[in-house]
């Protein structure tokens, strides 16, 4: 998974600001993006195209940490081999997909110790999907289906950004989300063609994620803050909207050819326009749930938390590894 | 003609250790102390997890078992026949570690008795399973080392840790009262006792390199009582969790 279209402001929506950059230099960045370039590392860039990334490349590697454990708690729970073994290898990937962008974060300067700090201190955010709890085996299957869909529908725009350590990281990880989808597609149908309960089971989980998933790209392009500037220097591809639709039109179908039904009568496609038309999600519950009032916020650091609490002892002893010690040999 | 029931109780004792340990192991996804740890565990989990439903296929296919999804998820806790050591909760990492160490060295141990074995549906198992195993070792004899090199603390919790796991450990070791020595007699495996003492040579070199002090195993008791299914107050709830979904509807399918 995970990262959503959406870029969280900082708690303290400090406006993104133009510091005073080279006009020459920044101009010779602007037309290498232009053309086509990656940025690299060593490159010469604006201080805010580096704000900005690290910012996004690290709300996405958390959003994979985070991610993990909805999903990871079912995995004691799996039913039957063929599940509990695709449920552990997928969980892993998304771990691995953390490592994976905390190591592109690094490389413009945020150590991932400092990316952890501001994650459990709660001054870096991650994809607010993941505050909602996986209540059944059917949440799981929804969450590896259409969450899954959704991410890798963002990350293709992203893995043709501008920046050269994020975009390889991206087709790496979009390469084994598309076996994320597959499996969760997988299980998400067996279960809407089983019986009649777990017919019911994957119709109720259904209805439990379709506002988090409508939510997951992010407010309506007329009230997202960020800027052309963005768009322009590539670091964020498509727009909230249209990424949406392009999810809707993807995966609306899917749902409805198996005989589900989505909590939303006035989702249907205006075919004049090829857009898909919704019910305006809750926005406001959006903003309280990413400031924390979400159903499982406290609970997802809390975890992370004790995670790295109790890690604390290894990772200190790691960082000594010449330690002259004694050892009483009996 | 071998003898169905004892190579029935091997197999079961050795599926049934490798779906629990694995089933633990899984524990740590999302919550390592390092992220690359996390992976690691997740990952020899889903081999562990796997050579328990390859060996439940064996039995399956050769020996009359069940389904192997209806022999893991729906047996009675009685029926079980994993030891003690496997079912032990997850703990802090330096348990968790200590006993990924021993159990991979006895499994290594034990598959490459197996290769052999006078049971030829399980060889080609038994080759690919060590082959795995090889992984698991370089992992675990790694991380022993670096944490017992690494601080006073790291190396007092390993020393405490392999203190603690020693008697469970060689509860790996308990041999089964009605098919041991018709085992050994078939050249099934080279019985319990045999893969002990090759066990033990090869966690002490590793101990010793570590400064990890290893008393003779004979002030040890080991903690018997798995293979008969008498198991520890852990494993109910495990399995209680592991079935909870299959067991909503055990003819379904998920």
């Amino acid at each position: 998974m995970y990262g959503g279209g959406y870029i969280f402001d900082e708690p303290n929506k400090r406006p993104m600001q133009d510091t005073i950059d080279d006009p020459v230099k920044l101009a010779e960045f602007e037309q290498r993006i232009a053309d086509g370039h990656k940025i690299e590392p060593g490159d010469w860039m604006p201080n805010d195209y580096r704000k900005q990334l690290i910012r996004m490349i690290e709300q996405h590697a958390h959003s994979e940490i985070i991610g993990a454990l909805p999903e990871g708690t079912w995995i004691t729970r799996a039913p039957g081999f063929k599940r509990k073994l695709a449920l552990i290898a997928k969980v892993q990937d998304e771990i691995g997909h953390g490592q994976l962008l905390y190591n592109a974060a690094q490389t413009l300067g945020k150590s991932r110790e400092a990316m952890i700090n501001d994650l459990l201190s709660g001054k870096s955010k991650y994809s607010n999907v993941f505050n909602y709890p996986a209540e059944t085996w059917a949440d799981v299957t929804v969450i590896g289906f259409l969450i899954d869909a959704a991410a890798i529908v963002n990350q293709v725009a992203n893995a043709k950004g501008s920046y050269g350590p994020y975009c390889r990281a991206l087709e790496r990880i979009c390469y084994e989300e598309s076996f994320h989808l597959k499996q969760g597609h997988d299980a998400f149908i067996e279960l809407a063609t089983g019986t009649p309960m777990q017919r019911q089971m994957v119709q109720d989980a259904l209805n439990r994620w379709w506002q988090p998933i409508m939510h997951f790209f992010g407010p309506p392009d007329k009230t997202s803050v960020h800027s052309e500037k963005l768009m322009k220097w590539k670091v964020k591809m498509a727009s909230n909207d249209d990424m949406r639709n392009q999810f809707l039109d993807a995966y609306v179908p899917k749902i409805w050819e198996l005989g589900l039904t989505l909590p939303d009568e006035n989702l249907k496609k205006d075919e004049a326009t090829g857009k898909w038309l919704f019910s305006d999600p809750d926005w406001d519950l959006f903003m309280k749930v990413i400031n924390g009032g979400g159903p499982c916020n406290a609970e997802r650091l809390q975890v992370r938390k004790w995670a790295e609490e109790s890690g604390r002892w290894i990772r200190k002893a790691l960082m000594n590894p010449n330690a002259a010690r004694s050892f009483p040999v009996a | 003609m071998l003898s169905q029931q004892a190579i029935i109780s091997l197999l079961t004792k050795m599926g049934d250790d490798a779906l629990i340990i694995g089933h633990r192991n899984s524990e740590w996804t999302g919550l390592g102390p390092i992220m690359e740890e996390d992976i690691a565990f997740s990952s020899m989990a889903q081999d562990k997890i796997g050579h328990a439903w390859a060996l439940y296929r064996v039995m399956q296919e050769h020996l009359g078992g069940q389904d192997p999804d209806q022999f893991a998820f729906m047996r009675a806790e009685k029926e079980m026949r994993s030891c003690h050591f496997v079912e032990l909760p997850i703990g802090e990492y330096d348990f968790s570690l200590m006993r990924h160490f021993l159990f991979d060295h006895a499994e290594a141990v034990r598959y490459e008795s197996l290769e052999n074995t006078a049971f030829e549906p399980l060889q080609p198992f038994a080759k690919k399973f060590k082959g795995e195993i090889k992984y698991h070792l370089l992992h675990a004899d790694e991380w022993v080392l670096q944490l017992s090199r690494g601080s006073e603390e790291s190396y007092a919790r390993m020393q405490q840790a392999l203190l603690h796991c020693m008697p469970l450990a060689l509860g790996i070791f308990e041999t089964s009262k009605a098919h041991e020595q018709t085992l050994i007699d078939e050249k099934i495996y080279p019985g319990e006792q045999a893969l002990q003492a090759r066990w033990l040579d090869r966690i002490y070199p590793v101990l010793s390199k570590a400064g990890l002090n290893l008393p003779g195993i004979e002030s040890f008791t080991p903690v018997y009582g798995g293979r008969e299914g008498y198991h520890t107050a852990y494993l109910q709830p495990l399995l209680d969790e592991m079935s909870s979904v299959f067991k909503l509807d055990p003819t379904a399918t998920w």
